[in-house]
């Protein structure tokens, strides 16, 4: 059962940054509600107002510039696993688009507020932050590109400004022998582990020019783990599946894991090596 | 069944002018009415079933311009202008829905609580790609939940209507 609640439905982003700047944490934006308003209900959180940001036009689309693929916050899950542009420069983002949670979830949650939500059991934020895409942030008096890396703060939490909004994700487009992988592993509804690879080759030297790899789910927050991809850049393929155990290893530990019903903290650990060394290969034969 | 809403003194009312089953229908609702307990309660129609109450099993699974959601965990404002479809509007002039005569002739329920949700979700499925794979089939019905059948009859009734379907144009 939800308590009542007011709605505003601006139709700018301006107007969005002006009631959450007038109305502070009584206010919650909203779009397509499928964590918020569990929360909700579960009586979680509790606002006397939602702001419906699903008025504001030109926010629900993908394009492409200036190098990058730009998403915008309102696209849904829906929308971005059929999307034949990004199909064709991310694969990897459309495939685990097309693995969010169901069908109906995916009909009307949206990137944005899957990002925004932070809940720590979402895919998307772990890719992103291996692909090094940058989150745009807009408020009435400007606008700020914020490192998907940083963008994470903890459980529930970014680094958004009070009166900020996403309004749009900005992917680079993958180098030439680039390819990225995301893999999860869980078997309760939200995903227990997620690892993201994303890496580019040296075609003539047979090895990796880079690679940023990412975790999350296991902890509170989706993060980068520069340590265990100090181990594989640079390397040979050889080298490189050779050593991708250690750097397993330095991503368990980096993960943050907690033990809870998903698993224990030795265990999740585990998978993300087990998840590295699958995404690796994954990523590799792709190129 | 009364449309009427026991307003709040300060409620805030937002008028919903959508179509239900194929007929225009204007309703008041407040920001936080459900569009399952507007559509059980108000209206009347109990085919879809609150179970989880979050997005997991599929019970209360409507179709919105033809997309499965899920009505626990949709405010009901959302249908304005939209084109609602539950399991009592699937049958035409008396006439079952080949995915419901398929579930009936191939066992697809035993309980049946989560047969409309599986149902409309078939169709779903079926509007967009009339001729899925069996793991196409079980990617997209993943988030609809069955405790008694064991899925086997349900996968059963949704390939043969399928079939039905495509070899009556329906």
């Amino acid at each position: 059962m939800l308590r009542r609640f007011h709605l505003e439905e601006p139709r700018s982003i301006g107007e969005i940054s002006e009631l959450l700047g007038r109305f502070g944490e009584s206010a919650k934006i909203y779009a397509g509600g499928t964590e918020l308003l569990l929360a909700m209900k579960e009586g979680l959180v509790q606002y006397e107002r939602l702001i419906n940001v699903k008025g504001v036009q030109g926010l629900n689309e993908v394009a492409n510039g200036n190098g990058a693929i730009k998403i915008g916050a309102l696209c849904t899950h829906r929308q971005l696993e059929n999307c034949p542009g990004l199909q064709q420069k991310l694969p990897a983002f459309v495939e685990l688009e097309h693995n969010v949670a169901n069908v109906r979830v995916r009909q009307v949650g949206t990137i944005g507020g899957n990002l925004c939500f932070a809940e720590p059991h979402a895919d998307p934020g772990i890719l992103l932050v291996a692909l090094d895409a940058k989150m745009i942030a807009e408020k009435a008096s400007g606008k700020r590109e914020i490192a998907a890396e940083e963008f994470f703060v903890d459980a529930y939490e970014t680094c958004l400004e009070p009166d900020e909004l996403l309004t749009a994700i900005e992917v680079p487009l993958p180098a030439e022998n680039s390819a990225a992988a995301y893999l999860k592993f869980g078997y309760l509804e939200r995903p227990s582990v997620g690892v993201a690879v994303a890496l580019t080759l040296i075609p003539a030297e047979k090895s990796l020019a880079d690679i940023r790899i990412g975790v999350g789910c296991a902890g509170p927050a989706p993060k980068r783990v520069p340590a265990a991809e100090e181990i594989l850049r640079g390397k040979s393929i050889e080298e490189a599946k050779r050593e991708v155990a250690k750097a397993g290893e330095v991503a368990g530990r980096a993960a943050d894991a907690i033990s809870d019903l998903h698993g224990s903290q030795e265990y999740k650990e585990h998978i993300v090596g087990v998840l590295l060394k699958r995404a690796l290969h994954s990523a590799l034969s792709q190129c | 069944m009364s449309k009427a809403l026991s307003k709040h003194p300060d409620a805030q009312t937002i008028p919903v002018s959508f179509i239900l089953n194929g007929r225009q229908q204007e309703i008041e609702v407040e920001p936080h009415e459900l569009l399952l307990d507007v559509v059980r309660e108000r209206l009347g129609l109990t085919g879809v079933k609150r179970s989880c109450d979050v997005q997991v099993c599929g019970a209360c699974t409507l179709l919105v311009d033809g997309r499965p959601v899920s009505a626990c965990t949709t405010l009901a404002f959302e249908v304005r202008g939209r084109s609602v479809l539950t399991i009592e509007g699937l049958a035409e002039d008396g006439k079952l829905h080949p995915l419901q005569e398929s579930f009936i002739e191939h066992g697809g329920f035993q309980c049946g609580f989560c047969t409309p949700g599986m149902i409309l979700a078939a169709k779903a499925l079926l509007d967009e790609n009339p001729n899925p794979s069996e793991d196409e089939l079980k990617h997209f019905m993943h988030g609809n939940i069955c405790r008694c059948t064991g899925y086997k009859k349900i996968i059963e009734s949704i390939m043969a209507a399928a079939k039905k379907m495509r070899s009556t144009g329906r």
